[in-house]
């Protein structure tokens, strides 16, 4: 048993970084995953954003794998990122219920301690 | 550079999607001029941008005057560029007139950090308020109140309370 995968890569030029990481950590807490570490990764310039393929700020991996795939229009580079809400409003940060349902899918297919 | 409270706002001249030509000079007998640094890319200057219109409608009748400007670095953010500008224009319906500011000095003059960042001038172009439009982009329920705050009171000649607030949103994306 291992702890989830979690990740959020952010740019210091938007200022939803500590919104994003308190959403991360209250889905895992509604999961029960609560010990779950969320790593940090800062994304300083051009060419950090280059090397992992950056789309903006915050952009949060589970288990590597990008909670919401880069649109086509979306390049590479610092920025901030445009999510959808499920009601359709823009938001800075992901939808809380995207959130849940891609650490929980994550948790089932990795089998993470609880 | 930072325009203060009360100071009178650089003049400019932008050209729009549109390609109509507008300025902030006090002369043309607007009460009340906003500015607001905004872009196509920001997702605060879009969860922001359905309230700052409403305001644009709804205080067009009193004479009040908003005008949209993008000041960001279309080489490196083409999502800014202004063919981008004149295509979301063309999409959307907007109450106001989107100017580009491809020098970025306005931007540099206003002093403006983020998109969206909010500024309105009274009918000498002085300076009234400059922040944010209301306390939460996430909260539709806002309204613009910090804007319809500063409006009201420069139409109605009182005090505003709160001329300043933070600005909260996406950096401008100077050139380098």
């Amino acid at each position: 048993m291992r702890d989830l995968d979690v990740e959020l890569l952010w740019w210091e030029g938007c200022p939803s970084t500590d919104k994003a990481r308190a959403a991360v950590q209250d889905a895992l807490r509604d999961l029960g995953l609560d010990g779950t570490p969320v790593r940090m990764r800062e994304i300083r310039t051009d060419d950090d954003a280059l090397k992992t393929g950056f789309v903006g700020s915050p952009t949060i991996l589970i288990e590597g794998v990008d909670l919401v795939p880069a649109a086509a229009d979306e390049r590479i580079g610092l920025s901030c990122r445009v999510y959808r809400r499920r009601d359709g409003r823009v938001s800075p940060v992901p939808d809380p219920d995207d959130l849940r349902e891609a650490l929980r899918h994550a948790a089932e297919r990795t089998e993470v301690k609880p | 550079m930072t325009l203060s409270i009360g100071e009178v706002a650089p003049d400019f001249s932008l050209l729009d999607t549109e390609g109509r030509r507008w300025s902030v000079a006090h002369y043309d007998g607007a009460p009340a001029t906003v500015v607001v640094f905004t872009c196509n890319h920001c997702p605060y200057a879009l969860a922001w941008h359905d309230r700052i219109v409403d305001v644009a409608r709804e205080y067009a009748g009193r004479g009040v005057r908003v005008l949209a400007v993008n000041a960001n670095d279309a080489d490196r953010y083409p999502r800014d560029s202004f063919d981008a500008m004149k295509d979301r224009v063309a999409r959307e319906d907007w109450p106001m007139p989107y100017l580009h500011d491809a020098t970025q000095e306005v931007a540099r003059e206003y002093g403006a950090k983020v998109t969206p960042d909010v500024f309105v001038l009274d009918a000498e172009g002085r300076l009234r308020y400059r922040g944010a439009p209301d306390a939460d982009y996430d909260n539709p329920r806002e309204r613009a109140e910090w804007l319809r705050d500063a409006l009201d009171a420069v139409l109605s000649g009182s005090i505003l309370g709160r001329p300043e607030t933070k600005p909260v949103g996406c950096s401008i994306k100077w050139k380098q």
